[in-house]
């Protein structure tokens, strides 16, 4: 190893909030257009950074790779890596900066603070994808909370007061277990290494608690914390509600990273401590949370339908989207767990061009209100023609990137229950209905409200913050084995130890298939 | 040469979709045409050329997961050939028809640039459905499946000013999606039991599925019957089958090209495609095909039904579609896949023809699609008048019977009654389909007569100024009735002859052929396949098992079975004329007389206002109540009421907000949460 990449993937865009932040003064036109331009520059430096990451990594190679390890205050460690689960969420991330920053340049309220905010955030999402140790990933994981806090909170829309308490209590509450788990796991285990944690097997014997038999013991109560914190930053229902409001609120770039990355943490949690940590109680909580993810799909899909704002709308169909996500990680199979990570980083850029498309309209006429659009095609022929694009990807159309974490998810969830995969899909009929009625409502039809007659169709600008999105959607959906060439041997050996551990814990696998 | 059929109109439909600022409108339009006919003229090559091995090409490798792999790849059979020629002659012709059928649309205004838009979605449209009829595996196919969905939205939406287009638009596509849902569910199913999506694997696997039970939701299945019957169920949407059909006739909205090609000719028919290629998995499947036989036969019933009293030229056309489908499902059901081709085959030619020839009608009328105010025409359009008669003569069935001569609609329509009698015993499906070819025959003399005979009854204006279309538009028609009034006869014995000619065509195994010394490409198909255990994929494109003797009992059909349809047609003629020539009180009396009756007919058995009451209107009023009693009533609620107690705390934070001391708040909390992490890292580790 000769530089330490991780490390300077993470600190680059906190170096350069540093920068900006005791360099940058004047809220005069040139001073913002240089805030950005530092912005631009970083995030796109970060992003060529770990395309090295990407050059070197090994996907065959299922151990962490390019290790960074120091030893840091009061005995704790400092330790980077990645595996063939991370690396593509640190891509992700790194991808969708700069655009965020792009589509952001025509901000003028207290520019220099906005990109310090997105500029830290960008390293704290970072360093949750890479970090090795419990007490940094909490670090990362917690911290990353309050940028994304102020963002909503000083430049969202009316209600962002509430919308941002809303947030940060309901993800924070959630945390607080997961802390007390982790305390505890360092107590039992003696180190806070993920690695070895992830080698090491709690004790699953049955607890009785006040009557109750507590099945997977000590593990299942780790999971379980473990889960409240995941399963709000998912968000999974019923702990969804902060999101729709969080999105509405968002100013346009918030909803995007909010969407695209900081909504995969939970997912990443899942596949990183709760399925190798704790195979056991993740075992005995597979039904429970197949269910979720099913009442969640079809659920938040009819919520979807009567919505009346767009950015709402988009926002529940996140949330079903996600569904598919924890359902397939939760089979604990080879399709069910790439199809997830892969619903993942296609959901992101998905969704995030979604926002983006609302964001387009929202800068013209100021209203996400579905009623106050219509017949945007008459005036708007580009963005009509992406605005469908993302649709039919949202819907997972074959050929587009959604298809195929849908697809796979739901392959793996059949092979364990058919009942769930049975609902589960019928989540494609619904998401048909309401993403194509919310496009009929906004852009078809004739022309008929005064107000938008006299509205641009997008400026190059603008489209060339779709272009990359479009790009690797199709390109995603034509030829995934991209990604599921270097997530494949990570979900391997992810998937046989699960199922080793599970299955040397006696407890009986049946199988639905007869001769 | 594959690839070039391919994708020569998907190059089409880029080109002209994306580019045709900087080439010129014009120059698209030629474009995709020239590319289409290319395509199509590479068809007939492979159609007239091709032998009797399964090829196969990989172009790369697509979804790849464990052991679920989907390659995108080419496979070209029997079947492929016969959907090649089908898909790129039909469209060929609808894209040249279009040139004078798009030329001055009066939806549109004078600055409005659309034409290139629409050969763009028709190019589109072709490489789906090209796709889909030449995928390996069944992910591919399904690819194509939703593909096709895709373009078919986009063209019914066409005149996406009108509120109707639009709505039918999306109708189609989620209904289409139903139907999705049951196909999918199948490639789960049928991943889970054999481990592969492949075709050549799911044959080899096909008779161990007939003895696997698979559970299913609450109970065990035979794994065969259940995976086909899913896999119907995605043939029942796409094919606008009972229960799933609301969506074809809403999709008259696009322009009338668009429903010759997609609604009639080629994508309705992906669904008999699709249990045709499964063919060697529905012959373990007899529980399945009894249900294809059901469906197959109450939709042509039905359908027929609701043709026979509607008036808009383009939706009588739509329904006798339906009908017809219903046929071909009903010859696959029984076991008559070869049939069901045929059926398909002869249909596209003059289903097609009848669309673009309602299409010519409705462009010499203005736009007018109401029949009840054509009338006499035949000496205003006489070249689409002569077009719509050999339809209507081929559709109806007109032959000599006990010969193979006639129009395509006798011979393969006789082919698929008489399939129905031998695969039923001359039960209910076979009687069904004959009462339907009086329906048939019934409701498409009505158009003509209608359309074509008696008093002009629209306004002088419109009649005065009706006047024959462009040439470009009558080529198109006079090639179709060229198919239409001969495919039936050259390719007869091909699909419906002796068993060795249907088996030589299609490439079956037969004794015959098992007594020939293997040739080298079928040494080097068994080489490839040696890791399945030596299990080698039935030969051919269908798959008919020993004990199936439905095409062979088909041929010893009494004489009264073989004439009924002729017979029924006979009727239906002479009822249109009694009712629309002799005696033109006569519809008025009936409707009045049986009043009910008509009113069902007319409202199409209620099927939409059914829906509508049972998933439409309920999925809105659930969506409302999840969203405002359990999204903000409870589950906010009760967070509401712990956060109750941190209001005081909030607004007093929110009033710093103005102040400006975000920052500092915001280090304090990074600092917090440090402190007490590292507090409590190490209150532990000293413990």
């Amino acid at each position: 190893m000769d530089q330490p990449l991780l490390s300077m993937v993470t600190f680059i865009p906190a170096f350069a909030a540093f920068v900006l932040l005791m360099v940058a003064r004047g809220e005069d036109a040139a001073a913002q257009l240089v805030c950005k331009r530092v912005a631009m520059f970083t995030t796109i430096a970060t992003f060529l950074v770990s395309l090295l990451i990407l050059a070197q990594f090994d996907a065959q190679n299922t151990n962490f790779q390019m290790v960074e390890s120091y030893s840091w205050i009061m005995g704790l460690t400092y330790k980077l890596g990645v595996d063939g689960i991370s690396i593509l969420f640190v891509m992700l991330t790194t991808f969708m900066m700069p655009l965020v920053i792009w589509a952001s340049w025509s901000l003028e309220t207290r520019v220099k603070e906005y990109m310090i905010a997105f500029l830290l955030l960008e390293t704290l999402m970072l360093g949750v994808f890479m970090a090795l140790d419990l007490v940094l990933f909490y670090l990362f994981f917690e911290a990353g909370l309050i940028p994304m806090f102020l963002i909503i909170g000083i430049w969202g829309g009316k209600d962002r007061i509430y919308a941002s308490f809303k947030f940060f209590l309901y993800t924070l509450l959630g945390s607080v277990l997961m802390l007390i788990a982790m305390i505890s796991m360092y107590n039992v285990a003696g180190t806070s290494d993920i690695p070895s944690l992830m080698n090491y097997t709690f004790d699953y014997g049955s607890i009785n608690l006040m009557g109750f038999e507590i099945l997977g013991g000590f593990q299942t109560l780790l999971f379980l914390a473990f889960f409240a914190s995941f399963a709000v930053k998912m968000p999974m229902w019923p702990v969804h509600t902060w999101l729709p409001d969080a999105h509405v609120q968002a100013p346009t770039a918030g909803s995007v990273v909010l969407a695209a990355i900081l909504l995969k943490m939970g997912g990443y949690g899942f596949l990183r401590f709760s399925l190798p940590m704790f195979p056991v109680g993740a075992s005995e909580m597979t039904n429970f949370v197949f269910w979720l993810s099913a009442i969640a799909i079809i659920y938040t899909s009819l919520v979807a339908l009567v919505q009346d704002d767009m950015k709402k709308l988009i926002a529940y169909s996140s949330v079903a989207h996600m569904g598919y996500v924890t359902m397939g990680i939760f089979a604990v199979n080879q399709q069910g767990i790439d199809g997830a990570i892969f619903q993942m980083l296609s959901h992101g850029f998905i969704s995030g061009a979604l926002f983006l498309c609302v964001g387009v309209i929202y800068d013209r006429m100021h209203t996400r209100e579905i009623e106050a659009y219509g017949g945007l095609v008459n005036v708007m022929p580009s963005y009509a023609l992406i605005f469908m694009f993302f649709t039919m990807a949202n819907v997972g159309l074959p050929g587009t990137s959604g298809f195929v974490g849908e697809f796979l998810t739901l392959v793996g969830i059949f092979q364990v229950n058919t009942w769930v995969a049975l609902f589960a899909t019928s989540g494609v009929i619904l998401s048909a209905a309401y993403a194509l009625w919310l496009y009929r409502r906004v852009v078809m039809g004739d022309l008929i409200k005064e107000a938008l007659r006299s509205i641009k169709d997008m400026s190059f600008r603008e489209k060339s913050v779709f272009a990359p999105l479009i790009f690797f959607t199709l390109l995603l959906g034509i030829y995934p084995a991209l990604v599921l060439d270097i997530i494949g041997p990570s979900v391997e050996v992810l998937v046989a130890n699960y199922h080793e551990e599970v299955s040397s814990s006696n407890l009986i696998q049946t199988s639905m298939v007869k001769n | 040469m594959e690839q070039i059929i391919l994708f020569s109109p998907l190059i089409g439909a880029v080109i002209g979709g994306f580019f045709w600022k900087s080439i010129g409108e014009k120059a698209a339009i030629y474009l995709t045409i020239v590319l289409l006919f290319a395509s199509c003229f590479l068809s007939w090559i492979v159609f007239l050329s091709h032998g009797l091995a399964t090829e196969k090409i990989t172009l790369f490798r697509w979804i790849v997961s464990g052991n679920l792999s989907a390659d995108w790849s080419i496979r070209l059979d029997r079947l492929t050939s016969i959907m090649l020629v089908v898909v790129t002659s039909v469209s060929a012709l609808v894209h040249l028809y279009s040139v004078g059928y798009m030329a001055h649309d009066e939806n549109w205004q004078d600055d409005e640039r659309y034409k290139a838009r629409f050969f763009a979605y028709l190019s589109f449209f072709t490489f789906a459905m090209l796709m889909l009829v030449t995928s390996d595996n069944l992910v591919q196919m399904f690819f194509g499946w939703e593909g096709v969905g895709v373009a078919s939205y986009l063209l019914i939406g066409f005149y996406y000013k009108k509120q109707s287009a639009n709505a039918a638009a999306i109708k189609a596509f989620v209904v289409n999606r139903v139907g999705d849902f049951g196909f999918a569910l199948g490639i789960f199913a049928l991943f889970m039991v054999t481990g592969s999506i492949n075709f050549d694997d799911i044959f080899v696997a096909a008779p161990k599925l007939a003895e696997t039970t698979l559970t299913f939701l609450w109970t065990d299945w035979n794994a065969a019957n259940l995976i086909a019957i899913l896999l119907f169920i995605g043939a029942m949407g796409k094919s606008a089958q009972l229960f799933l059909h609301t969506w074809l006739p809403d999709a008259m909205e696009g322009p009338t090209p668009v429903s010759a090609l997609i609604h009639a000719a080629t994508m309705v028919t992906a669904g008999v495609f699709l249990v045709c290629r499964m063919s060697p998995l529905m012959e373990y499947a007899p529980a399945a095909l009894g249900f294809i036989t059901i469906i197959g036969a109450f939709t042509a019933f039905v359908a027929a039904t609701i043709g026979l009293v509607q008036n808009d030229i383009k939706r009588v056309i739509a329904y006798s579609t339906m009908s017809q489908l219903g046929y071909m499902f009903v010859a696959a059901g029984v076991g008559a896949y070869s049939v069901a081709m045929f059926h398909l085959f002869t249909h596209a030619f003059f289903k097609a023809m009848l669309f673009l020839g309602a299409g010519s009608v409705i462009h010499a009328m203005h736009h007018e699609q109401d029949m009840r105010n054509y009338g006499g025409l035949r000496k205003k359009i006489p070249y689409t008048f002569w077009a719509m008669m050999i339809g209507t003569l081929a559709i109806t069935g007109v032959g000599i019977p006990l010969t193979h001569v006639g129009f395509a609609g006798f011979l393969s329509k006789d082919a698929v009654i008489e399939s129905a009698w031998a695969g039923t015993n001359a039960g209910f499906a076979f009687w069904t389909l004959v009462i339907a070819a009086l329906f048939t025959s019934f409701y498409s003399w009505r158009l003509m007569l209608m359309t074509f005979f008696g008093q002009p009854k629209s306004d002088s204006h419109a009649y005065s100024h009706a006047k024959e279309s462009p040439m470009v538009m009558l080529i198109p028609l006079g090639l179709l009735g060229l198919g239409a009034i001969l495919s039936g006869m050259i390719w007869y014995s091909s699909f419906f002859g002796k068993d060795y000619q249907v088996a030589n065509f299609f490439g079956i195994e037969s004794e015959y052929q098992q007594t020939l010394p293997k040739t080298k490409e079928e040494n080097i198909v068994e080489k490839n396949n040696e890791k399945l255990e030596d299990a080698l994929p039935p030969q051919g494109a269908i798959y008919m098992s020993p004990e199936n003797h439905v095409l062979h009992d088909a041929h010893y059909a009494p004489i009264w079975v073989k004439i009924s349809p002729f017979i029924a047609m006979l009727l239906g003629l002479l009822m249109a004329l009694w009712f629309y020539v002799w005696d033109k009180k006569k519809p008025s009396e009936w409707a009045s007389t049986l009043d009910p009756l008509y009113r069902f007919l007319l409202n199409k058995w209620y099927f939409d206002e059914i829906y509508e009451i049972l998933f439409v209107s309920r999925a809105k009023v659930i969506g409302r109540i999840f969203w405002k009693k359990g999204d903000g009533g409870i589950i906010d609620g009760s967070i509401n009421g712990i956060a109750m107690s941190l209001v005081p705390l909030v607004t007093r934070i929110s009033t710093r907000f103005q102040s400006g001391y975000i920052f500092s708040y915001a280090l304090a909390m990074v600092l917090g949460i440090l402190l007490l992490l590292t507090w409590m890292i190490f209150a532990v580790g000293v413990k």
